[in-house]
């Protein structure tokens, strides 16, 4: 008699039945040596690898479509330069909290530390930009840190999680169980916020005559829009978001105020300088928010709502801060709120509003900012959008008005140029019946635009708007204001014709060179469905995007047309 | 209440509970190096419990930033527990082992300086004694002080371990 032999699994196999059960869709990835055994055991499953061209392409796809979804994207590249590739997309993920898995291949365990081909300490040089990460050191950890590593990217406060996965552990056996539950003593997940917080904001709130409410990307994270939106009506207080806060509430509602911060709209900040309660929910007095610390607020109270408790006292001392999920806070805040005395404040901001509108030269030759007018005109918001990084996202962000959560997608915190696009095939992936335009510079296109295979072989129909001014042109723009106009590194001359480009790929592609021309092309892009198509809009060389706070300057200094006279250079960061 | 008394403006006494597995100490050290602040001394020792460690650690730097040091170092998966003990009522304790070369003649002052702070001789060589030395940080900063009359050949110090005192957790 003989008996049937149980097959035991590889490690790479029990790594992809992981991922079967945490629900996973697509695999993110590039193969190479390191890597085979688990590409091998992508051929068994229904899981879908999307083979990408550079593995920078492939966390940003990732990130693009955790961003989108709020489940973690997962990307697969392999060890030594394969896994470094994937440093900037980790930044990415690390600063905006998008829950990211990233599997390296790693050489075999004997050789570790021994600089074999394609070694790199990939855990050491990952640390400052990871929630957490794992070396693999046994098959049989294998269960265990997946739960651990999905349960970490996506709880709390969101991040990428890196596993590193030595190539005799993926081809060897693994017989070790499935693990249903996680045992993590050292990782806390913030619950309800004490009643006494509750009645001490509600006790602020009722004596704020100018108060502001300031959104940011944990209020998209928890989708706390609606409950946003019933506080700032209970309450009767305009809203403020972040670049990454679009869209967890309805930019064009009445009470909504647009974007805050260095090139945010002139009303948004001036409620800001006007305002006597400040609330931020689920973001982080960044840099670009705050311009001079010294000068930010001074006499408004600051309440400070977010989940990760790092957060309060970092940038800004709050006079109540509450830590725990954006939307169950406000939800559990709401009973305890009365509407404030605030008319005058609301019509004084409505006014606000009618005085300092973004506008923009409409004289002269095709503008960025008339390009993506027309786009939100045609797009009524339903679009999603990605953009990538400089003049383009910013104008973008001032004209695109989002009013979907996670209908904005962009790189916030780490401001990665080369992010969009593939974070718009993540998108579309993860969307398929959506309509997702990736707007992109011309710049920040090119550091990724390989991608276009990729959109191009699953037929993907991705809109690719490319504002190009054949410049770096928020640098540009900086030259020329704070710098006498001696432009250093800023002109792409040597672009391609990205028109011809597109089409070597396969792929449609449309020009726009006049504002007359700019609905009809737009108009055939949206109709056009049968996969991947490109928008190449020449515009302007010379444009630049306003208003601008010059960072590290206070917000009244903010600057809402081009200056007569000469700046002094700004003395913040970036 | 400050009980040691070494904890100037700007030094800091933590203890950390952590998983006790390898790139733990990485991810503490980091949190410390990118904010600019100095590790002056630091002590990993096994716990009661297998799976976890404990890190004593002193540190200085900007005041602004240390309250984040703790909330990051808190962050971090594989730290269970971070600590400040700086303003806390603890016992904190260190050795030290100092190897001084003295002719055979004239030990005599010298063992008067170890009596005196209750150290130990733990090698009497024909050239040079080593001693042992416990307590706070302070007594044995005391002792190198009146020991650098001597030859002093070599000094080790093992870096502070602290315990908070009564229910206060460490």
């Amino acid at each position: 008699m003989t008996t049937n032999p149980v097959k035991i699994p590889t490690g790479a196999e029990k790594l992809i039945q992981c991922l079967e059960k945490e629900g996973v869709e697509y695999v993110f990835g590039l193969s190479g040596g390191a890597a085979i055994p688990i590409f091998d055991a992508l051929v068994d499953t229904h899981i879908k690898l999307i083979l990408v061209r550079h593995e920078q392409g492939a966390t940003h796809m990732a990130d693009g479509y955790a961003r989108a979804t709020g489940k973690p994207g997962v990307v697969l590249v392999t060890s030594g330069p394969g896994a470094t590739n994937t440093v900037t997309g980790l930044l990415t993920a690390m600063m905006d909290s998008v829950p990211m898995i990233v599997l390296t291949g790693q050489t075999i365990r004997s050789s570790l530390g021994k600089d074999a081909f394609q070694e790199a300490d990939v855990t050491g040089i990952t640390y400052p930009v990871v929630k957490h990460s794992y070396l693999v050191k046994d098959a049989s950890e294998i269960p265990r840190i997946m739960k651990e590593a999905f349960y970490i990217a996506r709880t709390g406060r969101p991040g990428p999680v890196l596993i590193d996965l030595p190539k005799d552990i993926t081809a060897g056996p693994c017989d070790a169980p499935f693990v249903e539950e996680v045992n993590l003593p050292g990782y806390e997940i913030p619950g309800a916020v004490p009643v006494e917080q509750l009645e001490q904001t509600a006790k602020l709130l009722r004596r704020a005559r100018r108060p502001v409410l300031y959104i940011g990307h944990g209020s998209v994270i928890s989708d706390a829009g609606p409950a946003i939106l019933r506080l700032a009506e209970k309450l009767n207080a305009p809203v403020v978001n972040t670049l990454l806060g679009k869209g967890a509430m309805d930019e064009t509602h009445p009470l909504h105020l647009g974007m805050l911060g260095m090139h945010g709209t002139a009303y948004a900040n001036k409620a800001v300088i006007g305002c006597d309660l400040i609330m931020a929910i689920g973001a982080r007095w960044d840099d670009r928010i705050t311009g001079k610390l010294d000068e930010f607020c001074t006499d408004a109270m600051k309440i400070h709502v977010d989940i990760d408790p790092a957060e309060f006292n970092k940038v800004i001392r709050p006079d109540v801060s509450m830590c725990g999920d954006a939307r169950r806070v406000i939800e559990d805040l709401i009973p305890f709120v009365d509407r404030c005395e605030s008319d005058e404040w609301v019509a004084q901001c409505d006014k606000w509003k009618r005085q300092f509108p973004l506008k923009y030269n409409k004289q002269g030759g095709l503008k960025a900012q008339h390009v993506l007018d027309r786009l939100d005109a045609l797009t009524k918001g339903e679009a999603l959008i990605t953009t990538d990084v400089g003049q383009h996202q910013m104008w973008a962000a001032q004209f695109l008005k989002t009013r979907k959560n996670r209908h904005w997608l962009s790189s916030g915190g780490a401001g990665t140029m080369g992010f969009g696009f593939p974070a718009a095939i993540g998108a579309q992936l993860a969307l398929p019946g959506k309509q997702v335009w990736a707007v992109v510079g011309d710049g920040g296109f090119q550091m990724t635009l390989c991608e276009l295979a990729t959109a191009f072989i699953h037929k993907l129909p991705v809109k690719v708007l490319i504002v190009n001014n054949n410049y770096l042109g928020m640098v540009r723009q900086w030259q020329e204001l704070f710098f006498d106009n001696r432009l250093s590194g800023v002109d792409l001359e040597g672009n391609p014709d990205f028109v011809k480009l597109a089409e070597a790929y396969g792929i449609k592609a449309f020009r726009v060179k006049r504002a007359a021309d700019v609905d009809r092309i737009l108009k055939k892009a949206i109709e056009y469905n049968d996969g991947p198509c490109v928008v190449e809009a020449e515009v302007v060389k010379e444009d630049n995007v306003f208003p601008m706070i010059p960072a590290g300057a206070p917000l009244r200094n903010m600057i809402i047309e081009r200056p007569k006279h000469k700046l002094e250079k700004p003395t913040g960061s970036t | 209440m400050n009980i040691t008394g070494i904890e100037n403006s700007g030094v800091h006494t933590i203890s950390l509970f952590v998983n006790n597995k390898p790139g733990v100490l990485v991810r503490v050290a980091l949190v410390f190096s990118r904010r600019g602040y100095n590790i002056d001394s630091l002590v990993v020792s096994p716990t009661s419990e297998e799976n976890f460690a404990r890190m004593t650690i002193t540190c200085s730097g900007d005041e602004e930033v240390f309250e984040q040091i703790i909330k990051q170092l808190a962050k971090l998966i594989d730290v269970v527990r971070a600590e400040d003990h700086t303003e806390q009522d603890m016992v904190g304790t260190e050795v030290a082992l100092v190897k001084v070369a003295v002719p055979m003649e004239s030990r005599t002052s010298l063992l008067q300086v170890a009596e005196h702070y209750k150290a130990k001789v733990v090698d009497y060589g024909s050239e040079t004694l080593m001693l042992r030395v416990h307590g706070e940080t302070r007594k044995l900063d005391n002792m190198m002080s009146l020991l650098s009359a001597y030859d002093v050949r070599e000094v080790v110090r093992s870096g502070k371990i602290v315990m908070a005192r009564g229910n206060l957790q460490t």
